[in-house]
């Protein structure tokens, strides 16, 4: 394709296009910086698998050109723990949205998180589950209006960066699809880190979200997103009712704890 | 080969392990402890991996992954685990992964009674997951069939390119019998099929002359594209009416038309029996023993012996039935093969169920009483 460099084309499947998502949904940025960075780390796409779960994100994997895993709802992160064992070379890439990681997936993310396995999870956060008509998930913010939250969410947020981090992951890191240099900074980093790493990405969904709790159509959105992500440092310092208002956007955890497969091997062959 | 006196639960286990297996991702459960524990033991000695999940969704799903990056694969669960994997298995079935899943049944519905045998989950290994689709389960009754069946078991999953079932019990499972164990190289084992085109042609879902497709492992050149969606020949999903009809008649007919190559029903007695019992797994041993006293008091009767429940053996049972005006079916639950075997004859032969379900393998002595009451 035209003006598009061989790294990015490389991992797409052309024929496969036009994609299913709405008009300024932000998986497809999402999507276009995993290709990027893994275009940039040089992994060719026979050394890349895009394990995707159900929802809008979970179709990713019918527009890439890469090895191709979908699993049931919720279960990528288990899928992909048996793929990592078998293939250990292989550069995994588990690709979700919030309400396949966070609600059903959840369990499966805090053990994949503390069995350190060498995945990188990517979060694509709308704030709903928009193949299924917009209802709330886990990580919607309180008070959202949502399909099954007409009057606001009663439930509080689940903050799945600190989750992932406090139960072991080598790399946490949040951002938004508008700050993309950020974004494809954290995703390099991420893919290059061994062991688990994830990445939350807030995105928009003009076609539910965004309408539902009127902050407008996808340009709205992203602006929306570049006045309400702050950097984590200025987030922490602001109070607890402030907090509620902004998201913060930047680097939680990055450490190299030793991950499953190798302890695993290192300890089994000293049984020997 | 080995001379060894094992209990059910080893004997599956080295079955797997003989058979090439070198993953195995499960959770702890009741009755099948002993599997798993054995292969967090012996995995590791042959470069393998064993890996406790969360919980058994996870642990299918990454026996599933596992086989997927090339590996033979299998895990090991109860009834409450068995409920857990439904989903998974239905996953299996449709993106076609070869895997191997033993479930040891116990007393069931919900938690049950944890330690104690059951035949209550043949109608859940058949119908279990949702949506149309066949199934292969295998019912071992000896500890030598423990062995030799999971060893079919993961030959039949990779000639079919499908999960197999290996359903026994509590009570087989912890019986130890002399079982003779042959060694890897002495068995006759079906590996995967690889690619016989270039990367540029390959099509993971393109069907042989058996309608088995050629999974090649994720991390070749050769681009593997899995999802359950239905899916077309390249693995995009896909909603066109006509190739989901085709596909999900392929998923039916690569096992349907290749039925003989399941393991058989075991005859034991008379030929052209008047009377003959159809029983499978532990209920099996009472009901062969309850057929040879009876022969011996002079009853023309015989007994069948189901190596493989599903997909049901409709045809061998016609044959071996031919003389039959009276059919036994034994099993520890309320009638779950009693309806297949009643739905075959359809009155062309009486067909009673011979049932125990509380919590006690069944005797041959109750069921010798039951046919003499019956043929008096």
């Amino acid at each position: 394709m035209q003006g598009i460099p061989d790294s990015y084309s490389d991992y797409i499947a052309w024929e496969q296009l036009p994609h299913l998502w709405c008009a300024g949904c932000g998986h497809g940025i999402i999507l276009k910086g995993i290709i990027l960075a893994l275009g940039e780390l040089d992994i060719p796409p026979h050394k890349a698998l895009l394990a995707t779960g159900i929802g809008c994100s979970g179709r990713a994997g019918d527009y890439i050109a890469c090895h191709r895993f979908q699993g049931t709802h919720g279960r990528t992160l288990a899928f992909a723990t048996g793929i990592a064992a078998a293939q250990p070379d292989l550069t995994i890439i588990a690709f979700m949205g919030d309400g396949d990681a966070g609600a059903i997936g959840g369990n499966h993310l805090i053990h994949a998180a503390r069995r350190n396995i060498n995945i990188t999870a990517v979060i694509s956060n709308n704030f709903n589950y928009g193949m299924t008509g917009g209802q709330f998930s886990p990580l919607t913010p309180e008070n959202s209006i949502t399909s099954t939250s007409r009057s606001g969410k009663s439930e509080s947020i689940m903050d799945i960066c600190s989750i992932a981090a406090e139960a072991g992951a080598n790399y946490v890191a949040k951002t938004t699809v508008y700050h993309v240099r950020e974004l494809h900074k954290f995703l390099k980093e991420a893919i290059s880190t061994k062991g688990f790493s994830l990445v939350e990405v807030i995105s928009p969904c003009p076609t539910y979200y965004g309408r539902y709790n009127k902050i407008g159509n996808s340009p709205e959105m992203l602006n929306w997103l570049k006045e309400t992500a702050l950097p984590l440092e200025k987030f922490q310092s602001l109070s607890h009712e402030e907090k509620q208002k902004f998201f913060w956007r930047g680097k939680l955890v990055q450490r190299s704890r030793e991950d499953f497969l190798n302890k695993y091997k290192k300890q089994q062959s000293a049984m020997k | 080969m080995k001379d060894m006196f094992i209990q059910g639960n080893e004997a599956c286990a080295l079955g797997a392990i003989n058979a090439g297996a070198r993953f195995f991702a499960g959770y702890p459960i009741s009755p099948v402890n002993e599997l798993s524990e054995f292969c967090s033991r012996e995995l590791p000695k042959l470069g393998g991996i064993f890996i406790q999940m969360e919980d058994e969704i996870g642990g299918l799903a990454a026996v599933i992954g596992a086989s997927l990056g090339g590996m033979k694969a299998f895990t090991a669960t109860s009834g409450p685990g068995f409920s857990l994997m439904q989903e998974n298995l239905g996953f299996a079935v449709m993106a076609e992964v070869p895997c191997v899943l033993i479930s040891v049944q116990r007393y069931g519905l919900c938690t049950g009674v944890a330690t104690k045998p059951g035949q209550q989950d043949i109608m859940q290994a058949r119908w279990g997951t949702h949506g149309d689709h066949p199934i292969i389960a295998l019912v071992p009754s000896t500890v030598q069939e423990c062995f030799d069946l999971t060893v079919q078991a993961f030959n039949l999953s990779e000639r079919f390119s499908s999960p197999v079932l290996v359903l026994t019990d509590a009570a087989l499972a912890h019986l130890r019998e002399r079982v003779i164990i042959k060694d890897e190289g002495e068995l006759n084992i079906i590996n995967r099929k690889t690619p016989s085109v270039s990367p540029e042609e390959y099509l993971p879902y393109s069907p042989d002359v058996n309608g088995i497709p050629t999974l090649a492992p994720y991390g070749g050149r050769h681009i593997l594209r899995v999802t359950g969606l239905f899916h077309d020949e390249r693995g995009f999903s896909t909603s066109n009416p006509e190739k989901c009809r085709k596909l999900l008649e392929r998923l039916h007919s690569k096992i349907l038309n290749h039925q003989k190559e399941l393991p058989p029903p075991k005859y034991y007695g008379k030929d052209g029996a008047e009377i003959i019992l159809i029983s499978y797994g532990i209920s099996a041993r009472s009901a062969r023993e309850a057929a040879e006293r009876g022969i011996k008091k002079g009853i023309n009767m015989g007994m069948i012996n189901l190596q493989t429940v599903w997909p049901f053996p409709e045809e061998h049972i016609m044959n071996l039935c031919d003389q039959a005006e009276k059919i036994f079916v034994v099993e520890l639950n309320m009638g779950q093969i009693t309806g297949e075997v009643q739905k075959i004859f359809k009155g062309k032969a009486e067909v009673m169920p011979i049932l125990r379900y509380d919590t006690n393998v069944i005797t041959p002595s109750e069921i010798l009483d039951k046919i003499e009451s019956v043929v008096k």
